[in-house]
């Protein structure tokens, strides 16, 4: 193992959650408010997920109060408390590009049985 | 303290900091570099340090650099390179030099060989804008003019033209440490460095 892939591997979390895109999830993310800090829940569809030892991350979109809206995690981030898969969706690729031009009944996913 | 070290860029990656923030870093495997010799003014000209870097076999190293390694150390080293200081009284010939002189937040400067990019042309090296690649347009990569007809009837020195890019000695200067790894020789560097991977750096600390 190079030592590139030591300082890549030296922060990843060991257990982690399993999901793919085209799932419903719930990301518990913290957030800093001053001197507190909370978590925050945003709950979406995973659209994509890049791999990369520690830059893995993974894109979560949502329709809020009519506007899509994405936020982009990184997997292996301390700010992650964390992952709750909701339903696993029944995709056949691995990018959800396409939802951002759909909208209404044609931006469902079908779930797995 | 004023220091410096020679290291070898590995590559760049991402760590989270303590507060949760992802950094963009550059691995660099530093030292440890001895003190080869030990430059004065009064000798010299000017107060510096020889450092060596990267453990080479003696019998692969000429005999004049040989003497010189063997003068004042055990082993010799592929690379010198000097750094330059105020005072050089802390530092003692055959002493090494260690990440361990580094801590997190430090400064740094860091000096390397820029990537190769061959014969460029002004695009490229210069940041022309071009023109425009369709509706008959005919002029697209090219420079353009470059100087006006009867007077003065040559080029000027130093326009800006086509040529060899890269290969340069480049220094970025101000960057913070935002790790050190002492069991494995690393420095990571928070930003971008000259140079490829495995190209050699200078860091030079500054505060």
């Amino acid at each position: 193992m190079t030592i590139m892939d030591l300082v890549e591997k030296e922060q990843m979390k060991s257990e982690v959650p399993d999901f793919k895109a085209g799932d419903t999830v719930k990301v518990h993310a913290k957030v800093q408010e001053g001197e507190k800090q909370r978590i925050q829940v945003f709950e979406g569809v995973v659209i994509c997920k890049k791999k990369g030892a520690n830059r893995t991350s993974f894109t979560v979109r949502k329709i809020s109060y009519g506007l899509g809206v994405e936020r982009i995690f990184f997997f292996h981030s301390p700010m992650i408390d964390k992952v709750d898969i909701v339903t696993r969706g029944r995709v056949r690729r691995s990018r959800l590009y396409y939802l951002r031009k759909l909208k209404g009944k044609k931006a469902r996913i079908r779930e797995k049985r | 303290m004023k220091t410096g070290i020679i290291g070898r860029k590995l590559g760049m990656t991402q760590i989270y900091s303590e507060d949760g923030k992802a950094l963009d870093v550059t691995v660099v495997e530093a030292g440890p570099c001895p003190i080869i010799q030990k430059k004065t003014k009064q000798h010299d000209g000017y107060d510096a340090i020889q450092l060596g870097f990267m453990l080479k076999k003696e019998k692969k190293v000429s005999s004049p650099l040989k003497g010189h390694f063997l003068k004042t150390n055990k082993n010799c080293y592929s690379y010198l390179r000097e750094i330059r200081l105020d005072d050089t009284g802390e530092y003692e010939v055959g002493q090494e030099i260690t990440v361990e002189a580094f801590n997190v937040g430090n400064l740094v400067n860091v000096t390397g060989t820029s990537k190769g990019r061959g014969f460029a042309g002004v695009i490229k090296r210069w940041g022309f804008h071009g023109g425009p690649k369709t509706h008959g347009s005919r002029f697209h990569r090219a420079p353009g003019s470059i100087g006006a007809s009867a007077y003065p009837a040559k080029t000027f020195k130093g326009t800006k033209l086509p040529g060899h890019m890269g290969v340069q000695r480049v220094t970025v200067k101000n960057i913070q440490i935002a790790s050190v790894r002492l069991d494995k020789n690393l420095l990571l560097l928070n930003g971008a460095i000259p140079g490829k991977n495995g190209g050699l750096v200078v860091i030079r600390k500054i505060q």
